[in-house]
């Protein structure tokens, strides 16, 4: 498969970005992630999930996505048309939670210390990013991992694995 | 001619010899309660104020039950607004600590005071012969502010009671089937004054409860002779009346009902009004998701002893929800010391701390669309306890707690015998 | 080269000689836990990968403890969901009201030492207190759980933590853990496991290793290991047989790091606002005025844990104006607290007694905060916002630490 390219406005974000920052508790409960999609990011920046316009890529430090397991983290970022997270590091359980939703995550340490608010970023996937001049590279998936995400998602493996697709 | 006990206390409290009803007087306020459902407005309207003061910081009683623990920060920012502000001016306050009149009964209340309450189950207050009425935010900051206040003298509606009820029969069933024969406004604007040798038979919890309820016929208060019960009741709890009234033969008043207490049976009252009273029989197998045992008017000890001895041996049905939360501080220790909380957990019920819970439906307990609460909270009106689509009978501690085993509407002698 | 804890576990589960750290392997799964706010989404993704029967009802475990009773108006929906799909599915092991999942799981003997087990909660880990593989997943991962037993893994490195000696008075295993995650830094065992030895560890009970398991989370780590022993044995009722030797890490097993601690020199600690790992004594934040004290959750909500706060409040009353919110993890803290004073001691202390469950740690009640409040709290997470407004400071302590506080409305160290 050809590398996947794009380019994309940037939204940057600190270090140890949990779940609560990125979807909180009160919110859960709501019925479809669609009715979440406002609140995202509210506790550090109510005005983000506004401003976040399809096809925009987050850009974090490390740990991006610890604390609890709710899927819901991963899937608002879907629905608000994230094209990707791209971080120092990701925690365990959003990292295959996003996998699972095929949201696209990129670990690249070195870019954060360098780009601002509305910066543009040209993405080639599992090559490199380039940005202002400046190219840092960026490692594949695991085949395990593009497995999932060539099919579409779990969901879709499993509808696959059960002869539905 | 005579007075009403509504009139001799609005008369001492107007500095007046005799008052009628329908006269309006400028009275003196005993006590002035408020709790967490409006007292951030009152603060609020304080601020405002060209000259703001307390008259009487003494008479004020804060008391934070409505959503404790509070449940969003919007909550949390109307109890700090008043927690800051009792703190600042000295004034008594209570977190967590109870329902509202419940702790003003525990600890408060005196025969023959008038007091204000932000909030209409104040006529509780009369089961201690105490002229208790609810009034809005306005109303309490000006009495707070000045000591006064102005009432219009009520006509009087006089319940003699007689006889008394049956085992299974509870105060509750009494006044939720006074209010289905008088109608949701059958009092409105008046007082009910409740004597007659069966008022002798009830307990302080039973005559609390009845009180309570009368705002549900639109009373503006209740009242009770301050009888014996009653004096003993304020002993134990450490204090003394103010003055003890009885009303005068020769009073007049709006209408006499005469109750035969053995002529009660249980009763709910039926979605959505207070006054859809109906014999609990006729809503026999209706089914239940959540039974909730609490409030003002039934979450005192005699309630959970009532509801332990039919849960004893039994469970709560697989799929309800049985809220238990006792009416104050002191009623939980009790229950802790009888071992009655022991007896509800063992049953699968959840006991909570006390509060205003699903009675007042902002949090702990609300229902979702479509599911339907027993319950002995004051309350019925469409909405009260959480969706707008949901269904809320009110009924005795013991007809509730054996819906909560039957998982549908269900009397207490109609459940099968227990496990052994 | 001998094996860790964890890839001995992961061989007894797979039949696999010779899987070891960095393989990627598909466990069978001996139990999994949904809780109330997931349930319905695990449900509609079982379908939509077009499953109809769970593979197998037994091994599933539903509680409800996150929005019980109801705060919200659709709350109750999560509930009926449950108990449609329970019924659906022939679910027996549905808890309604009987408190916090994680404390649920291993006090009602889901689980036991060895076992793989998913629950679609980060705090899932919490089973290394008896020896089990536990890690927290999405749900659907959960999803595809239900319909096949099984999930891939990748079998941590292990950074093993060894802790000698005895806790000085008032040091808890809280303290412990919160000055690890300190040290280790939040992402610092990121897709690792932490084993747990050394002599202070074989002295604690169950409830304190359940107390560092839970919190390893907020470390990163993907789970937390204690070696079964005879306290492990009694608590799950069971004999140990076999699994204790097969769990039993090789003397030469390769770790990625091997952290020490000695317990004389532990102090009380707490978890300042906004991070886990932002770590400091008690003692440099003494005399700090507090609004709120929480005691629960399923970090610190505990038997033990009411008892040592009931000794320290015993005689005395909570500070004016501040509130000591006590939530029971379960029915049962609830009963065994009934029924050795504790409850009585803490409510005559002035505490809020509330109902068994998440309460106020999972921010949707139970005493949330607004702007400009301080709440010290026995539970797991500090993050902003997490408790009410992003205004709110979160304090995260020991249920020492949390008594001495109340008492004295200001930080305080339990003298």
């Amino acid at each position: 498969m050809a590398a996947e390219t794009f380019t994309a406005r940037v939204w940057a974000l600190g270090d140890d970005i949990d779940t609560d920052i990125i979807m909180p508790t009160e919110y859960l409960a709501l019925k479809s992630v669609e009715d979440m999609r406002p609140y995202a990011f509210s506790p550090l920046r109510p005005e983000l999930a506004g401003q976040i316009r399809p096809g925009d890529v987050i850009v974090a430090g490390r740990n991006f996505g610890c604390g609890s397991s709710r899927e819901q983290a991963p899937e608002v970022l879907k629905a608000l048309g994230v094209r990707a997270v791209i971080a120092g590091s990701f925690a365990r359980i959003f990292f295959r939670n996003a996998i699972n939703n095929g949201l696209l995550l990129i670990e690249c340490p070195g870019l954060r210390a360098n780009v601002a608010d509305g910066d543009e970023i040209a993405v080639e996937v599992g090559e490199a990013i380039t940005c202002k001049g400046k190219t840092y590279p960026i490692a594949a998936l695991s085949d395990n991992l593009l497995e999932i995400i060539n099919a579409g998602g779990l969901v879709h493996a499993m509808r696959r694995r059960n002869g539905l697709e | 001619m005579g007075m009403t006990l509504a009139e001799k206390i609005i008369a001492a409290a107007a500095g007046e010899q005799t008052v009628r009803a329908g006269e309006i007087h400028t009275v003196e306020l005993d006590l002035l309660m408020s709790n967490d459902g409006t007292t951030h407005l009152t603060i609020d309207m304080y601020n405002r104020l060209a000259h703001p003061r307390i008259a009487d910081v003494e008479k004020l009683v804060w008391i934070v039950d409505h959503n404790m623990p509070s449940d969003s920060p919007k909550t949390a920012a109307s109890q700090k607004k008043m927690r800051d502000f009792a703190r600042e001016h000295g004034i008594t306050f209570y977190e967590g600590q109870g329902v509202c009149h419940q702790l003003m009964m525990e600890r408060h209340v005196r025969p023959g005071q008038l007091i204000f309450g932000a909030d209409s189950h104040t006529c509780a207050y009369g089961a201690l012969g105490a002229f208790g009425t609810g009034v809005g935010c306005t109303d309490y900051l000006y009495a707070m502010v000045t000591g006064h206040s102005w009432v219009m003298v009520p006509e009087s509606l006089l319940f003699r009671l007689h006889g008394r009820l049956r085992p299974g029969v509870t105060a509750r069933d009494l006044i939720l089937t006074i209010i289905g024969r008088i109608g949701a406004n059958g009092a409105n604007y008046r007082a009910m004054e409740f004597t007659g040798e069966g008022l002798g038979t009830l307990t302080m919890s039973d005559r609390i409860a009845i009180c309570n309820l009368c705002v549900e016929a639109g009373a503006k208060t209740a009242l009770m002779e301050a009888d014996q019960t009653a004096l003993d009741y304020l002993a134990a709890h450490g204090r003394t009346p103010k003055a003890v009234y009885a009303s005068d033969p020769d009073a007049v008043y709006a209408a006499a009902y005469d109750i035969d207490l053995g002529e009660i049976v249980p009763v709910v009252a039926k979605p959505h009004f207070v006054d859809q009273v109906a014999p609990a029989a006729d809503c026999l197998g209706v089914p239940i998701d959540e039974a909730f045992l609490g409030s003002c008017n039934n979450g005192r000890i005699e309630d959970l002893r009532a509801a332990a001895a039919i849960l004893d041996g039994r469970h709560v049905a697989e799929r309800v929800r049985f809220l238990v939360v006792p009416a104050s501080a002191d009623v939980q220790r009790q229950a802790m010391e009888e071992g009655l909380t022991a007896i509800f957990l063992r049953a699968g019920a959840i006991v909570m701390n006390p509060n205003c819970s699903v009675c007042w439906g902002s949090c702990q307990g609300v229902i979702g669309a479509g599911e339907t609460l027993i319950s002995t909270g004051t309350r019925n009106f469409r909405g009260r306890a959480g969706h707008r689509d949901s269904f809320v009978y009110l009924a005795s501690a013991e007809t509730v707690t054996a819906s909560a085993i039957a998982g549908e509407i269900t009397t207490a002698d109609r459940l099968p015998p227990r496990e052994v | 080269m001998g094996a860790t804890m964890i890839e001995k576990l992961i061989r007894r589960n797979t039949g696999s000689e010779t899987a070891c750290a960095g393989d990627i392997v598909t466990v069978s799964v001996d139990r999994v836990m949904i809780h109330d706010i997931f349930i319905p989404f695990v449900a509609e993704k079982f379908r939509e990968m077009g499953f109809t029967r769970v593979w197998d009802p037994d091994k599933i475990v539903l509680i409800y403890d996150h929005l019980v009773p109801a705060s919200q108006l659709d709350d109750s929906r999560h509930h009926r969901t449950g108990d449609a799909f329970a019924a659906e599915q022939g679910l027996t092991h549905v808890h309604r009201s009987d408190g916090i999942c994680h404390q649920l799981m291993t006090e009602a003997g889901y689980v036991k030492p060895g076992d793989v087990v998913f629950g679609t909660d980060s705090h899932t880990t919490t089973y290394g207190c008896v020896g089990a593989f536990s890690s927290g997943i999405g749900y659907t991962e959960m999803a595809a759980i239900l319909g096949t037993g099984e999930l891939w893994v990748r079998i941590p490195e292990t950074i093993r933590v060894v802790v000698e000696g005895r806790l000085p008075p008032h040091v808890t295993s809280k303290d412990l853990i919160l000055r690890l995650i300190g040290d280790l830094g939040a992402d610092g065992a990121s897709y690792c496991a932490l084993e747990f030895t050394g002599s202070c560890v074989e002295e604690l009970s169950v409830a304190s290793r359940m107390t560092m398991a839970n919190m390893a989370v907020e470390a990163g780590a993907k789970c937390a290991l204690f070696r079964p022993d005879g306290k492990t044995a009694a608590y799950c009722r069971m004999e140990l047989g076999e699994a204790e030797r097969a769990l039993a890490p090789d003397e030469d097993a390769h770790y990625l790091r091997t952290v020490r601690y000695q317990a004389e020199d532990l102090v009380p600690v707490l978890a300042c606002p906004s991070q886990v790992d932002n770590i400091r004594p008690v003692s440099e934040l003494e005399g700090l005025p507090i609004d709120q004290v929480f005691l629960g959750s399923c970090t610190n909500g505990r038997l033990e844990d009411l008892m040592c706060a009931a000794e320290i409040l015993k005689g005395g009353h909570v500070a004016p104006f501040v509130k000591l919110i006590v939530t029971p993890a379960s029915r049962q803290v609830y009963l065994d607290a009934l029924e050795n004073g504790t409850m009585e001691t803490l409510q005559q202390a002035g505490a809020i007694i509330t109902h068994p469950g998440c309460g106020l740690c999972c921010g949707r009640t139970g005493g949330i905060l607004t702007d400009g409040e301080r709440v010290v709290a026995t539970n797991n997470r500090n993050f902003l916002g997490r408790m009410g407004t992003s205004k709110v400071e979160i304090f995260l302590a020991s249920p020492a630490t949390a008594a001495a506080s109340a008492l004295a409305g200001k930080i305080m160290r339990a003298k």
